[in-house]
Formats: structure tokens, C-alpha cells, sequence
């Protein structure tokens, strides 16, 4: 699907904004659900305390906002780093400083007003190689790590194949969905879940699935403008 | 307080890395101790800003303390860094989040680097021991390897144990090789195995009480000799013979419990 206005898909800090904004309302909306997966196999925070971290996430979003001149020239990086620490110091759970590490990376590699389609696979790169190394976790254990890798082969290929930013994400979000989804049948061998050995099967990971959330907010980010709850979308 | 090395207790639970803490500080009463606890919320978890906030604090008392924090009026900074070299602070945490915090609170401060450190260890034996080895006055790197040496602990005593029970013969009355009984009820509790394994590693001797590194609290306590049970204390090095007649006196002397 081609569309009109390649500007308005620019991955600049707006879209970044918006893919937060985004992904704290998907949080939102699957809190319970995330809740329950994590009650199965984990300790039954993961919902809640991940709708505590990007709530908080967009409280300082719109400080900063209301702080901010027009003419700012805020990075992306600059966006994903402000989610990294805020994660960090307000989910309390595991997730908090493995999200928190993965944006921050992320954010390390995306320092700049804009990025392009590699640069999209360097900033799930990043973000996939904090997950791994904090979580010291690899691929088929049933974590999070699924879904990130999943999503950034995914992503490499698009952008091999000379694919816009959208069909990058797109790629990346369904990637991680399926892997999500994967992790079904498998057996935890790391986090909390590891501790049920082979009853973990059979159940989601729930830090899988919030990968999915999280990359599926950063594809809808880029397909759309400016949300009607995007504060300044209204001025 | 006197010793360079202090401690971070990190857990998911404000009430566990209190008592901890608490646990630490009686057996090491000369080591800053700092416990942290619970989620940003007040419930269970693990707070990174609450875990920056405790090792600022106890970095800023231990550059306090340095003896020779600018003696000689120059940069303070410096000199504060310079003196703070072989000390600093080991970190423990209990369970996955507790642990990933305080990574990530390292990798967001690069300054911290040099002078934080965590141990890959059992929360309370590692407490337990780091905090007896930093309690002599041991640097960094010796406080970071009585931690994670706790984890051997169960293995060393098993080890000992196995090796009485074969029967090694336990030999005659020597001047490096003494038998003693056990006087105090409580026997070799917390206290007096702190008290006995700081006095070993202050004279230098390699001690071995019943098979198990006396220098070691955590090997001590797991020996559970309670009153009335005789344990073999034996010593190698130059200063053996000494070595062997403090334990044993310390033993006979019951700890200031008989």
C-alpha cells in the first residue's frame, strides 16, 4: 500500500511521540490480559506494572511538552532515552530494566532528528541486543527475546529488500506477533517461568507479547499522523 | 567506621533487605551497611531510583571517610577518587529484577563503574560474608570474592564433613593441632563465628576448625557445633602454633556466654 504524503510517515521524534503515546494505550487496553498470561506462568504483575511504567511514561511526555518551544529539535533518541529511565525507575518488576535497557540502547543508536529504513533495523538491533545481555537470555527460551529477534530478522529483510519505513515496521510488528504467539508450546528455561520447568508449556509468555504490543504501536505510529489524544494535535 | 568496603542489599522486599542488612551489621559492626527494598510503589519489586539514591549516599559517607580525602588541599575530587580505589561498595541483590536493576543502574552511570560492584552470590551468606571480610578491612576485590566464594559453602562443609567421617585419624596434641569443647549453649552461632573468623584472618595463619576454613563465618556457622561438641582446630603457616592457642582460647572462653 502506497501512500500519498511520504512526509507525514517521516520517523522523526513526533512519530517516536506517538509510538509511546500508542504503545501506553495498548498496554492500557491489554493490561488485564498481559496480567493473566503472567499469572499463569510468572508472578502476576506484568500488566500492571508495565501500564504503571508507560503511564508515567506519558506524564512526562506531556511536562516536557507543555516545556517545550515549537521549534525543538528533539531526536528520537532523545524520546526513547525519556522512556528508558522513567521505565526503569517506575515498574519495580523485571520488565523495568529490561524494557528500560532495550529503549535505552535503542536510544544510543538513534540520536538524530530522523531515521531511515536501516536505521529502523539498528534501533530493534539495539534494542534486541539490551533485552539478550540484561536478561542473559537467547533465543527459544520463551521470554521476550522471541519476539525481538523475530522482529529484527524480520526487519533486516524488509530493509534488504529495499523496503519503505512502514513496510520495516510492519514486517518487524508481525514478526514479533507470531513469535509471540510461538512461545505457546515451548518450555520456559529463563525468568520466573523457568521455575515451573515443563509447566510453563502450554501458556504465553507475557513478555513476548507486550514485544508484539510494543512493535505493533510503532508500525500504527507510522501509519498514522498526529492521534486525536496527541495533545498537540489540538493546537 | 573504619572499614573502605560498604554494602548495598537490594531486594524485592524493603522487610528482607532490612533484616539482612540488620543480620550483616551485627556480625561487621565497623561496615556501612545499606539495605534497599521494594517496588516504586511500596509493594514488592525493585526501585532504580531508590537504588541510585543508596549508592550515592553510601559513596558520598565513604568519601567522607577517607582518612587522606585531600590532605593536601589539592582537588578534592581527585583525591577522594584516588582514596576510594581500593575501597567502594559491593552490591547484592536477591532475585531477577533486584539484580537487573542495579545493572542497569550501573550502565546508566559510567562513573559508578570503578567503584561499584555486583556479586554474584546468595543474598544472606553473601552479605553475611562480605560483610565479615570487609569488617578487617579488606579491599574490594577481596570483599567481591568472600561473597561469591559463599556459594561454595554448602559444597566445603559437606566436603569437611565427609572427610571426618572417613575416618582420617585425628591425630595426637600438637602445638599446631589441638582439641577444644565447646563451652556457650548456643555454640558457634553467628557472633562468635564472626568473632572467630575475623580474629583468623587477623593473624594470617590458615585455620582449619573440624575440616572447614575458619577464616570462612558462613563454614563456621554451617558446622552447627553446639555446646558440649569437640572440634579439631588445626593451623599451618608461621604463626600456627599462635594461630591454634588464640582459637582454642577464644572457644574455652565461651564468648562471654558461659
Amino acid at each position: 500500500m502506497k501512500q500519498e504524503g511520504l512526509k507525514d510517515m517521516a520517523l522523526d521524534a513526533d512519530w517516536a511521540e506517538r509510538w509511546v503515546r500508542r504503545t501506553a494505550d495498548a498496554v492500557a487496553d491489554a493490561k488485564d490480559e498481559l496480567t493473566e498470561l503472567d499469572r499463569q506462568i510468572g508472578d502476576g504483575d506484568h500488566g500492571e506494572n508495565l501500564h504503571r511504567g508507560f503511564r508515567a511514561v506519558v506524564v512526562r511526555l506531556d511536562d516536557e511538552a507543555s516545556g517545550r518551544g515549537s521549534a525543538d529539535e528533539r531526536t528520537v533518541g532523545d524520546v526513547l532515552k525519556l522512556v528508558a529511565t522513567t521505565l526503569m525507575s517506575t515498574v519495580g518488576g523485571a520488565s523495568g530494566p529490561l524494557y528500560g535497557t532495550a529503549y535505552l540502547r535503542a536510544a544510543k543508536v538513534s540520536g538524530r532528528p530522523q531515521i531511515d529504513p536501516p536505521a529502523v533495523v539498528a534501533v530493534l538491533e539495539a534494542a534486541l541486543e539490551g533485552v539478550s545481555s540484561r536478561g542473559k537470555a537467547t533465543v527459544g527460551e520463551k521470554t521476550m527475546v522471541d519476539a525481538w529477534h523475530a522482529a529484527v530478522e524480520a526487519a533486516e529483510a524488509a530493509a534488504g529488500d529495499g523496503g519503505s519505513e512502514v513496510d520495516v515496521l510492519r514486517a518487524a510488528a508481525e514478526a514479533a506477533d507470531k513469535a509471540a504467539t510461538a512461545t505457546i508450546p515451548m518450555v520456559a528455561t529463563k525468568g520466573r517461568a523457568s521455575y515451573l520447568g515443563e509447566r510453563s508449556a502450554g501458556h504465553e509468555d507475557p513478555g513476548a507479547r507486550s514485544t508484539a504490543l510494543v512493535l505493533g504501536a510503532a508500525m500504527a505510529a507510522a501509519l498514522s499522523g498526529p492521534t486525536p489524544t496527541d495533545p498537540r494535535s489540538a493546537a | 567506621m573504619t572499614a573502605r568496603v560498604a554494602l548495598v542489599l537490594v531486594s524485592h522486599s524493603a522487610e528482607l533487605a532490612r533484616g539482612v542488612a540488620q543480620l550483616a551489621e551485627q556480625m561487621a559492626p565497623d561496615v556501612l551497611i545499606r539495605g534497599v527494598g521494594g517496588g516504586p510503589d511500596g509493594g514488592l519489586g525493585t526501585s532504580l531510583d531508590a537504588v541510585q539514591k543508596a549508592l550515592a549516599d553510601v559513596l558520598t559517607i565513604l568519601a567522607d571517610a577517607a582518612p587522606d580525602a585531600a590532605p593536601d588541599g589539592g582537588p578534592a575530587g581527585a583525591d577522594a577518587l584516588g582514596a576510594a580505589v581500593d575501597g567502594g561498595v559491593v552490591v547484592l541483590g536477591d532475585l531477577g529484577s533486584s539484580v537487573l536493576t542495579v545493572e542497569a543502574a550501573l550502565e546508566l552511570d559510567d562513573s559508578l563503574a570503578e567503584r561499584v560492584v555486583l556479586a554474584r552470590a546468595p543474598f544472606v551468606e553473601g552479605a553475611v560474608a562480605a560483610a565479615v571480610t570487609a569488617h578487617g578491612g579488606a579491599d574490594l576485590t577481596a570483599v567481591l570474592e568472600s561473597a561469591s566464594a559463599s556459594v561454595r559453602m554448602f559444597a566445603a562443609v559437606e566436603a569437611a564433613q565427609s572427610l571426618e567421617e572417613d575416618g582420617a585419624p585425628s591425630g595426637g596434641e600438637s602445638q599446631t593441632s589441638r582439641t577444644v569443647t565447646v563451652r556457650n549453649s548456643l555454640g558457634l552461632h553467628a557472633r562468635p563465628a564472626a568473632l572467630v573468623s575475623r580474629k583468623v584472618a587477623e593473624l594470617g595463619a590458615a585455620v582449619t576448625i573440624d575440616g572447614v576454613d575458619a577464616s570462612s563465618v558462613l563454614q563456621l556457622m554451617a558446622l552447627g557445633a553446639t555446646q558440649g561438641r569437640e572440634l579439631r582446630v588445626e593451623a599451618t603457616g608461621e604463626r600456627a602454633a599462635e594461630a591454634v592457642s588464640t582459637v582454642v582460647e577464644m572457644i574455652e572462653a565461651g564468648f562471654g556466654e558461659v
